[in-house]
């Protein structure tokens, strides 16, 4: 049971994710956007939208320091389990509280104000779903399994992210998620079947966070594209005369 | 120097009445799909005015364009780069809906299917965003001829600026129409404010462009452009703008906008300008020295040097002759009676207009003198403060005199030619009193009124003699391929494009600019159905007929 859940289900929905995303783009360049609902309605969103996005960086950010760097490391430099635990918890709380709270404003807004609920797909409704639940679960996480410790101490630095990592490694070891908290491994679930969703959804906007504006010059030229002068490039073997 | 060629066009404000077609002919050209009812990528606003969206032109609030920073560099009035992307999760200067109008069709059904009842069925007005009944308040063109101005005119952005002056009483007032499409800056702020970089000039002709693959749906293009001439698509999640109609100026023929104006106001022309002093030139300190910063950007199509760098710069010999025709070029730099809108944004804008005389010949027709005697003329000029000013806020950052030169190169023009008209002498000095010899007022005559539609829009082809390949037909995309596959998995207008059939253009230039009847000899047995107008039965449309019949 716990090879499907956690190795052959993690790696589907990472298959999907990443060849997802390959023909997504190739199929779609054009649906490829952030489908922003300002125009319908701004007084909710103007709150709601930055609480909810910088929150989630914060998340995004948490989660690899979190997964990704072994306690050793951590050990290494001098920086004690008391420590993590507070600036993890501290930090994991604020941008938690955040996301979450802009996730309400947002959602209540996506129900209440008419033309932004007729401009809801039904991949919109699916993903929201998923997402909601992968932040409720993590929330409860940290709240219940980190401050309260309801169901005992769980160190996660030595459980989930060692899995996680042997996940990515390609060498797999499902029983340290097995016996994970019920909680995290809700939360592990969830999220993956988000990322097999992910694609498929106006998520694939995180893709196109625009650093590159901060190096590239103010007005981009570019010539006409002879080779393609109509809206297909030209087959291979196809010559221009003249 | 580095030579560039931009495509831009002149609107002669005099000859506006305000039909709308040019607005109503874009629209059914470009934006009648759903997601672009609001989007007029050409709209005609009565001056003093709102304008659309309302009150766009007050920076203050918008913060669309350049402003210089302390050190006197070039900076975006919206913030730099980082702020840009701090707001990208909800854009503090994108105005809503309602300060464009929220679009909205009738519930005409009811007129057909209502029961018999006492009173005659209405189509309600339904709104096309929230599909819920709505009240009607506001649209592109609410004070169209200052209607209502007396609520709303004092609102004008631009007449704030000279407001202690004007009493908004009927009779006294003054109105004209501005035309306005993309300006197709030299130094566009949108394509700047653009995160994803999807918004480009082309080097060819300096048309702007958004790239509708690479765009995101950032919205701040939208804030960025002090015209407010960038559109976000609500359906689809991308910006669309008026695309100077390329397809067609591709082929030679005039923007949608120009080919139907009823008063052949526009001019559509090219412009070489030096792309290396383009940046220095908006930064010109002085708001009133942009005008003059801008122009002198514009390099002479006649002068040796500027015709063999453009050369070196792989301008085509037909383009540069094309320069030196154009009338754009003779309006701006030549007779110097066309200005540009707004040049205190620093956008260095291309759609330039040659502001109106009415107002000042209203006046004093009203008072009873000769309203084409050039003593009248001019000392109207001289004194209706108020119509003069506010033209000089629109078009050279508030400073008079470009603006009373213009007008009395018109008034002027007039004046001489009314002469003519009557089989008097001509007065030489009446071309004299503003600095023109009579040939040159006789030219300028010809191209402001009775110039033909060659001289109107001087515009080379673009360097697509590869005109066969650009058919998609003959080389791929078989007719299986348009609107194949699943489209609008993911909202609409997702999946792969329908392409911008070219050979459909150039079909139609073809058609418009020769005798015959569609369906050129050259295509064989191929006809177009899209372009065929109905007349005669093109060949290839039926077999041929047998020998004997």
């Amino acid at each position: 049971m716990n090879l499907l859940l956690f190795v052959v289900f993690p790696y589907v929905c990472i298959t999907v994710f990443v060849v997802g995303h390959l023909w997504r783009y190739r199929y779609d360049k054009f649906g490829w956007t952030t489908r922003s609902s300002q125009l319908y309605e701004n007084r909710l969103l103007r709150i709601g939208s930055p609480l909810f996005h910088f929150g989630m960086l914060g998340v995004i950010g948490g989660h690899i320091f979190g997964l990704l760097i072994p306690q050793s490391w951590t050990d290494a430099v001098g920086i004690s389990e008391q420590m993590y635990h507070v600036a993890a918890v501290g930090g994991g709380l604020l941008a938690g509280v955040m996301t979450v709270v802009g996730m309400v404003i947002l959602i209540y807004r996506r129900r209440t104000v008419g033309p932004v609920f007729s401009a809801t797909t039904v991949m919109d409704k699916v993903m929201y779903a998923f997402l909601a639940a992968a932040i409720v679960l993590g929330m409860w996480n940290t709240i219940a399994g980190s401050i309260l410790t309801l169901g005992g101490e769980y160190n996660y630095r030595e459980g989930v992210s060692v899995w996680y990592r042997s996940f990515l490694a390609f060498q797999p070891d499902a029983d340290l998620m097995g016996e994970a908290p019920l909680g995290f491994q809700l939360h592990a679930l969830v999220a993956f079947a988000l990322f097999a969703l992910w694609p498929f959804t106006r998520l694939v906007h995180v893709f196109s966070a625009p650093l590159g504006y901060l190096t590239r010059p103010y007005i981009v030229y570019r010539s006409r594209d002879d080779t393609r002068l109509g809206s297909h490039r030209p087959r291979r073997g196809w010559d221009r005369v003249g | 120097m580095r030579v560039m060629a931009q495509m831009a066009m002149v609107m002669n404000l005099d000859k506006c009445i305000g039909c709308h077609t040019c607005s109503v002919t874009c629209k059914q050209a470009w934006t009648n799909r759903s997601g672009t009812e609001y989007i007029w990528f050409n709209n005609v606003e009565t001056r003093p005015g709102l304008g659309y969206p309302r009150t766009y032109e007050d920076q203050e609030k918008w913060k669309g364009g350049w402003e210089l920073n302390k050190r006197g560099r070039m900076k975006l009035k919206g913030g730099g780069r980082f702020k840009n992307l701090m707001t990208i999760f909800s854009n503090p200067k994108l105005p809503s809906i309602g300060e464009y109008y929220e679009p909205w069709t009738y519930d005409y059904s009811t007129l057909t299917d209502a029961p018999a009842q006492e009173h005659t069925p209405v189509a309600r007005p339904k709104s096309l965003i929230s599909g819920k009944n709505m009240k009607i308040e506001w649209s592109a063109n609410w004070d169209d001829d200052l209607g209502g101005s007396t609520e709303t005119a004092h609102r004008d952005p631009m007449l704030a600026k000279i407001a202690e002056k004007v009493k908004f009483e009927f009779e006294q007032t003054f109105m004209f129409y501005l035309p306005r499409i993309c300006e197709h800056c030299l130094n566009p702020s949108c394509a700047a404010s653009c995160p994803s970089g999807a918004i480009y000039k082309r080097e060819e002709d300096g048309i702007v462009l958004v790239d509708q693959d690479k765009c995101r749906g950032w919205r701040k293009c939208v804030s960025g452009c002090p015209y407010k001439k960038i559109y976000f698509n609500h359906r689809t999640g991308k910006a669309e703008k008026c695309t100077f109609c390329f397809p067609r100026i591709e082929v030679g023929l005039p923007t949608v906008c120009a080919e139907t104006c009823v008063g052949r106001l526009r001019y559509i022309g090219l412009m070489l300008y030096d792309a290396d002093k383009v940046l220095e030139a908006a930064s010109t300190e002085d708001d009133h020295g942009l005008y003059e910063a801008q122009r002198e950007v514009f390099l002479d199509p006649f002068d040796p040097e500027v015709m063999r760098e453009a050369e070196k710069a792989g301008i085509a010999r037909d383009w540069i002759d094309a320069a030196q025709r154009s009338p754009i070029y003779a309006l701006i730099n030549t007779y110097k009676v066309a200005l540009p809108l707004h040049p205190e944004y620093r956008t260095m804008p291309m759609v330039w207009y040659i502001p109106p005389l009415s107002p000042v010949i209203d006046v004093v027709r009203d008072t009873g003198e000769d309203a084409e005697d050039k003593g009248n003329l001019f000392a109207a000029i001289d004194a209706l403060r108020i119509p003069v000013e506010y033209l000089a806020e629109l078009f050279t950052a508030g400073e008079v005199e470009p603006v009373d030169a213009v007008l009395k190169k018109l008034a002027a023009m007039r004046c001489y030619m009314r002469d003519i008209n009557m089989g008097r002498d001509p007065d030489a000095s009446i071309p004299a009193a503003v600095g023109m010899t009579e040939e040159e007022m006789y030219d300028m005559y010809r191209l402001l009124a009775i110039a033909k539609y060659d001289e109107r829009y001087v515009i080379p082809p673009a360097h697509a003699e590869q005109a066969h390949s650009l058919e998609e037909l003959s080389t791929e995309c078989s007719v299986s391929d348009y609107g194949g596959g699943q489209q609008d998995l993911f909202g609409e207008g997702s999946g792969t494009p329908t392409p911008i059939a070219v050979e459909n253009f150039q079909m139609l230039q073809d058609r418009q600019t020769s005798d015959s009847l569609a369906g050129p000899e050259n295509k064989g047995a191929r006809v177009n159905l899209l372009n065929w107008d109905g007349k005669g039965s093109p060949p290839g449309m039926f077999p041929p007929k047998g020998p004997d019949s």
